[in-house]
């Protein structure tokens, strides 16, 4: 019994470096930090406090729905709805607010909103059976289409009696640091939690990895999978809500485009698109060099027209990344 | 009395009939030798058992009393465990998660409630110390040999004292010396009282260890008898159709 359990430790210990320097993860962090550093020193404008502050936010937003993204990716499958629902539950916020409703009530309303479109993508995958790539790409187009019905299409900049509020909760900071940074931390440390102590967790990356084994075992899978895009679709809308406040006025283009952002996130933080990994810091770091390279594009006076460019070239060579690397194991 | 009984059990899918009106019993400490060729329901049968569907028709006891799962939970609850044909198994997970998959063992802090880790790693390590496997419980499934693979499918039976385990075609993907462990498993399986459903292939595994042994064919059981009264030449009429019932 101790020999077995020495033979643990010792292996344990003996790898500790070897493992964290063969984590994509710690690689991506590198790369972040590097760039980083290289943009202090070649542009003047980089770590201004301004400039700062909005990378920190824009880092923000992507990182949140990253963790949802990842939630999803590591069951195995894949919501293309994540930029509609973030314009859906803006909208729903700032409608009700214009309407006088308090803050309050708007918010957990305007989650409620994104909470239904991924309960519909949850059941139509679970229980109908169909594919996430086609029910998501299904409710990527019907929920910014609802949010334009909503809206009557028009732009909403006054959020009633509560403006102001809105405005601080999205766009505010305290002791310095933007709000939406406090959610991206505070969802972080908890999905983190989540995914490594709770049987949601376990289960999750269980159906990620052998779906056939998850049924066999009794894990309710089609619940979990309801739950999960669930999950997604809560962090999309919370998201949609600071974005609001951050903005100061709600267009129904919000959010588009942003669900290949936030799957490169994903996936740059070593969410396997086939399953089975995932975490929550490597979204955060993902999400993390996406917009400090998405930053320097802009900075180093590059057109903004190559930065679907990059993010496409992103997703390609972290999948190819994760290719090799199982190929060699 | 009978540990299992199925009687006259039947499954459809759709115009598929995988099973007709099988009936079968299995008595404690007995292992059942079920055989058939591929297509002919055996796997049908298990997951019967194991709840993972019912059957159209017919009824399940254990020990002498009707039972009815919804799901495969439902059936470990009445001592039924299963390893399954290709060892259903998350590479990803670590051996002992795999083990306790489903069946976390849980500790609460406060109102919290977290995976007891250390728990699991050392139940699941007295386990393949049981089975005399060299398995490591915080390995990695998807780093494993198919032995290894083997006696983590087999442990996560063995976690809550069962009265029936199910394998199907435990012996399939794995080397000659693995065939014997596996067979020496199920020998020790049944001294411990527990009865066994092995489904396979191969002639003289089945005939190593079954104390009866049972034939389907097209969904229809052809044979059910002492294997010390049949012949592995029989056995192969049987399956193919050759001796039309025995
Ligand atoms: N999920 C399913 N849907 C439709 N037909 C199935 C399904 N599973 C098995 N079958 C059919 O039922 C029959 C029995 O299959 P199975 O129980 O897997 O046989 P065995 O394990 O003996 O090879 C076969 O004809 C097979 O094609
Ligand atoms: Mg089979």
């Amino acid at each position: 019994m101790t020999t077995l359990d020495d033979v643990i430790a010792r292996s344990e210990h003996r790898s500790w470096i070897s493992r964290v320097s063969s984590r994509q993860l710690f690689w991506v962090f590198i790369a972040a930090v590097l760039a980083c550093l290289a943009l202090s020193i070649l542009t003047d404008s980089f770590a201004t406090e301004r400039n700062l502050f909005n990378v920190a936010r824009n880092f923000a937003f992507v990182g949140i729905i990253a963790i949802g993204m990842t939630t999803v990716i590591a069951s195995g499958g894949i919501d293309l709805s994540v930029g509609s629902t973030v314009v859906l539950s803006a909208m729903v916020i700032s409608v009700t607010m214009e309407g006088g409703m308090p803050f309050l009530l708007a918010f957990p309303l305007a989650l409620l909103a994104a909470l239904l479109v991924g309960v519909l993508n949850g059941v139509l995958v679970a229980y109908a059976g169909m594919p996430p790539f086609v029910v998501t790409l299904g409710t990527l187009s019907a929920a910014r289409s609802l949010a334009m019905v909503l809206s009557d299409n028009k732009m909403i900049w006054n959020f009633g009696p509560d403006h102001d509020l809105l405005i601080w909760v999205g766009g505010g900071s305290t002791l310095g640091i933007p709000h939406p940074l406090y959610v991206l931390a505070a969802l972080a440390l908890v999905m983190s939690l989540v995914f490594r102590w709770t049987r949601w967790g376990q289960h999750l990356l269980a159906i990620g990895s052998n779906e056939n084994a998850a049924i066999l075992t009794g894990i309710p899978v089609r619940r979990m999978k309801v739950s999960i895009y669930g999950v997604s679709a809560l962090t999309a809308g919370l998201a949609g809500v600071l974005m609001a406040g951050w903005l100061g006025s709600v267009t129904t283009n919000l959010g588009q485009g942003m669900e290949l952002t936030v799957i490169a996130a994903a996936v740059i933080g070593g969410a396997n698109l086939a399953g089975g990994e995932g975490s929550a810091l490597g979204a955060v770091v993902g999400a993390l060099l996406i917009e400090v390279i998405r930053n320097s594009l802009i900075l180093l006076g590059i057109s903004t027209f190559w930065q679907g460019m990059f993010i496409g070239t992103f997703i390609v060579v972290a999948v190819a990344f994760d290719r090799v690397r199982h190929f060699r194991s | 009395m009978s540990r299992l009984s199925l009687h006259s059990i039947s499954k459809s899918y759709g115009a598929i009939h995988a099973l007709s009106h099988v009936s079968v019993t299995v008595e404690p400490g007995e292992v059942l030798g079920l055989m058939g060729d591929n297509g002919a329901g055996k796997t049908t049968l298990v997951k019967i058992i194991a709840g993972n569907f019912p059957p159209s028709t017919g009824e399940i006891r254990v020990d002498d009393q009707p039972v009815t799962f919804h799901n495969p939970r439902d059936a470990q609850r009445h001592g039924i465990e299963v390893v399954y044909q290709d060892l259903a198994l998350c590479d990803n997970l670590s051996a002992a998660s795999n083990v306790f998959l489903g069946r976390e063992t849980m500790r609460s802090l406060g109102p919290l409630r977290y995976i007891d880790y250390a728990k699991m790693n050392r139940v699941a390590a007295e386990l393949f110390r049981q089975l005399k496997s060299e398995t490591r419980p915080r390995d990695l499934v998807r780093r494993m040999s198919g032995g290894q693979r083997q006696a983590v499918a087999i442990a996560r039976t063995l976690l809550s004292e069962p009265k029936i385990v199910i394998m199907d075609e435990p012996t399939a993907a794995i080397s000659v010396r693995q065939v014997a462990e596996v067979l020496d498993v199920i020998r020790r399986l049944r001294d411990h009282g527990i009865s066994v459903i092995l489904i396979s292939h191969r002639m003289p595994d089945v005939f190593g260890v079954s104390d009866k042994i049972a034939v389907l064919r097209r969904g229809e059981l052809v044979a059910s008898k002492r294997a010390d009264q049949s012949s592995p030449e029989e056995v192969t009429g049987l399956i193919t159709g050759a001796i039309e019932a025995a």
